[in-house]
């Protein structure tokens, strides 16, 4: 019975699923970074907001319909923006609608993505020119993660969007937090945070690392 | 069955010439031309008259001449009863397009000339929700006349590409 | 630049009344917004209650609006309108292409010949049983059953496999043009859609299986959201909304266009068996028996179809109106659409107005619904079959 050991940059998200699919066959235990394990089942769950706007949103169905399953990747649709953690927009933005999308997009809890699928919400799609009334591009309104080209998008192309937005969150870390746009604010008032600062520099620490030789060499002075 | 010249004489005996115009020579069909005070009753009358029953309004639509500079209200009307179908024209200067409602005769046009009224700004006089439909409420313009221009913003998001 | 100014709507809700016990009830607007789980897409409802009955709902709509009357004058050829033309009612790509072609060889007097015609027809039917089954599919979605939305969903996939080797594309095609066809059908089409004819007639006995006569779903929709004949005439509901109240109302039958005359089918009308004559059930059923129609029309089309023809026979080298203006319409499968086209000789069109079935449909849910509670609305909305890319264009 030996420990398998997942370092930092040798543990393709497969291996450990592989590992829990054999029930332990090789080993019972499991040496992984808390970070890698933690975004290993948050990708794994990934659960999207119904939000079709437009043509689009018949093929986000037929996705999420058994021929192109979306379960399959334990990913499930939820109506209310409070317990989902992607939004996908799927079709045309218009003025009127993109007040609506930011609201539900603030509405979201963290850590939340949007996926922009198809020509009309990347850019403006085939209404780029003349459409007085279409917002060229959703990413006007809200940051997105990840682009989804085609008019409408296959239902495999947005799978390999789901696939990237899957390694975005495996690339994630927990030490910088979790949005990376917003910086992280340190309170200053209410103690030091030594996690945020380096070791090195604490200065009990400095203080315990030069004291200790000394101790040691008082000894060896007082003693043979 | 009826053609449309005789939907016009029957129209014609009922109210008299004065408003009312036929134009057969247009492409595809000939239209019945209508001033624009007498479109209530004589859209009533079609709905009611024994031998018309036009019961069941197609579509209207506007239309923005910008030569004549004149705005148009048409009005595509069809008899489920007796199949046959006549098309109505109203014709308005464009800086003063008025013209009463049909609303009470056939519900169809209440959500039509809503969004003539978005599209074009022409008023329908008697209207219950004279409101725009498919534009926001505090849009800029009327976008479908031919002299229209986008505006830039709208609520801090740049309009164009 | 000048605005006809409005009045800002306003929302009045009549006062307190008094309930008895020193208690007050008082109407409460509520908002079914544009995003919900009803797939339908972007529609505000403003429903205003009287605890849970429904005593107004007020459709807004515009929140898909994508200017496609504006693009079509800006196109400098007509058929550059038809992939737009296929985006205003998504579910149903190529009834949209084949009312616009129509409307057009009606204008320019052009005649195709029978190939061109037959696989239209074909073409046509196919997309009418692949959006039923979408509308019958999220219509059981919306009430509960989750099962028939991915029975159905499996059939439709059929379906789009016959269309992606055609033209293409799984949802919006371009396909059908003014004068003939985009392309030839590749040589198994026939027997691709012999054998999706003979695979789906028993699926939809399995359909009505599953969910038609399910007490469950029958209690939900049956004397729910009644349509009086004459108030739908009257509103300009087509489809089978229309004939869901007993109408006898269908554009293939009484103002054939193409060549659908030569088709032996009947015209389905809801009878009022399980409730009331044109509630939601009715509407629901027709779709249903709609379905196996198409499926008599798709088999007489596939025997009576010529093998020769070039379908670019009668394809214009620039398509040029006169001057006039046409008004034609085509069965789709949520009603009636029309098409207005002014054209003044030149390669770009002057005024094109799509008079959508789904825009008019829509406005008759403001009197079918009130006296309804809050659940029956996402059946009624649900079995009026409304598409947003339709209604706002």
């Amino acid at each position: 019975m030996h420990p398998v050991i997942c370092n930092q940059n040798q543990c393709p998200p497969i291996l450990l699923m592989g590992l829990l699919d054999k029930k332990y066959q090789d080993s019972n235990i499991i040496i992984v970074s808390l970070e890698k394990a933690l975004n290993w089942a948050r990708k794994s769950s990934i659960w999207y907001m119904q939000f079709g706007l437009a043509c689009c949103a018949i093929e986000m169905m037929a996705t999420a319909a058994s021929r192109y399953d979306f379960d399959r990747f334990g990913i499930i649709p939820r109506s209310s923006p409070r317990q989902a953690d992607v939004m996908i927009v799927a079709g045309t933005v218009t003025l009127k609608m993109a007040t609506r999308i930011k609201r539900l997009y603030e509405q979201m809890a963290e850590p939340r993505y949007v996926i922009s699928m198809g020509s009309c919400s990347n850019c403006g799609g085939p209404y780029w020119e003349h459409g007085y009334h279409v917002l060229k591009g959703v990413d006007r309104v809200v940051p997105v993660d990840v682009y989804v080209p085609g008019c409408p998008p296959r239902p495999e192309a947005l799978l390999q969007g789901f696939l990237h937005l899957h390694n975005k969150i495996m690339n994630e870390s927990l030490v910088e937090g979790v949005d990376p746009t917003k910086p992280v604010v340190v309170d200053d008032k209410g103690g030091e945070d030594i996690a945020l600062k380096n070791v090195d520099e604490t200065d009990e620490h400095k203080k315990a690392q030069i004291e200790f030789p000394q101790q040691d060499v008082q000894r060896k002075e007082k003693g043979a | 069955m009826k053609t449309t010249e005789e939907i016009y004489n029957i129209l014609v005996e009922q109210f008299g010439e004065e408003g009312l115009e036929l134009r057969p020579d247009e492409v595809v069909a000939p239209v019945i031309v209508v001033a624009p005070e007498n479109i209530q009753k004589v859209a009533k009358y079609l709905r009611d008259g024994e031998d018309l029953l036009f019961d069941y309004m197609m579509c209207l639509s506007g239309v923005h001449y910008q030569k004549e500079e004149q705005l148009a209200v048409t009005y595509h009307l069809n008899s489920t009863s007796l199949k046959h179908k006549v098309i109505l024209k109203v014709i308005m200067p464009q800086d003063d397009a008025r013209v009463p409602t049909v609303e009470q005769v056939w519900k169809t046009a209440d959500w039509h000339e809503r969004e003539a009224f978005d599209m074009f700004g022409i008023q329908f006089e008697g209207h219950p929700d004279h409101r725009r439909i498919l534009c926001p409420d505090d849009w800029e313009g009327h976008p479908l006349r031919k002299d229209y221009k986008v505006q830039e913003f709208y609520r801090g998001m740049k309009v164009e590409y | 630049m000048t605005t006809v100014k409005q009045k800002a709507p306003e929302v009045s809700l009549s006062p307190p009344v008094e309930a008895g016990n020193g208690l007050k009830t008082q109407e409460m607007v509520v908002n079914m917004g544009p995003q919900h789980p009803s797939t339908h897409g972007v529609l505000r409802v403003e429903l205003t209650l009287d605890g849970e009955i429904v005593v107004a709902a007020k459709p807004h709509i515009g929140y898909l609006h994508r200017c496609f009357e504006k693009h079509s004058e800006e196109m400098n050829d007509y058929t550059k309108v038809i992939p737009y033309v296929d985006r205003m009612d998504y579910v149903a790509a190529m009834n949209n292409e084949h009312g616009f072609a129509v409307a057009m060889e009606r204008m320019m007097d052009i005649q195709v010949n029978d190939r061109v015609e037959y696989i239209r027809i074909i073409m046509a039917e196919l997309q009418r049983i692949a959006s039923h089954l979408l509308a019958l599919g999220t219509f059981g979605l919306d009430i509960g059953a989750f099962t028939p939305f991915l029975h159905c969903f499996i059939h439709r996939e059929k379906i789009l496999d016959i269309f992606e080797k055609a033209s293409g594309a799984r949802l919006l095609y371009n396909y059908i043009w003014v004068g003939g066809l985009m392309n030839d059908v590749p040589p198994d089409f026939k027997k691709d859609t012999h054998e999706f004819v003979k695979y789906f007639r028993p699926q939809i006995k399995e359909l009505n299986d599953l969910l038609s006569y399910n007490k469950i779903f029958v209690d939900r929709t049956a004397n729910v959201g009644v349509l009086p004949g004459k108030v739908a005439i009257n509103y300009g509901v087509s489809g089978p909304s229309l004939r869901g109240s007993g109408v006898k109302w269908d554009l293939r039958r009484d103002d054939p266009y193409s060549i659908y005359d030569r088709f032996d089918f009947d015209v389905i009308v809801g009878d009022g068996s399980m409730g009331t004559l044109g509630d939601c059930w009715d509407r629901y059923m027709v779709r249903v028996w709609e379905m196996e129609e198409s499926l008599k029309i798709i088999e007489q089309a596939l025997d009576q179809m010529p093998d020769e023809g070039d379908v670019h026979e009668s394809l214009p080298k620039k398509i040029r109106p006169p001057a006039g203006e046409i008004y034609d319409r085509t069965e789709t499968p949520r009603g009636e659409l029309g098409y207005y086209i002014i054209s003044d000789k030149k390669s770009s069109p002057y005024r094109i107005k799509a008079r959508a079935p789904s825009f008019v449909n829509l406005s008759v849910v403001p009197a079918i619904s009130i006296g309804a509670m809050v659940a029956d609305m996402v059946a009624i909305i649900g079995s009026v079959d409304i598409v947003l890319g339709e209604v706002d264009r």
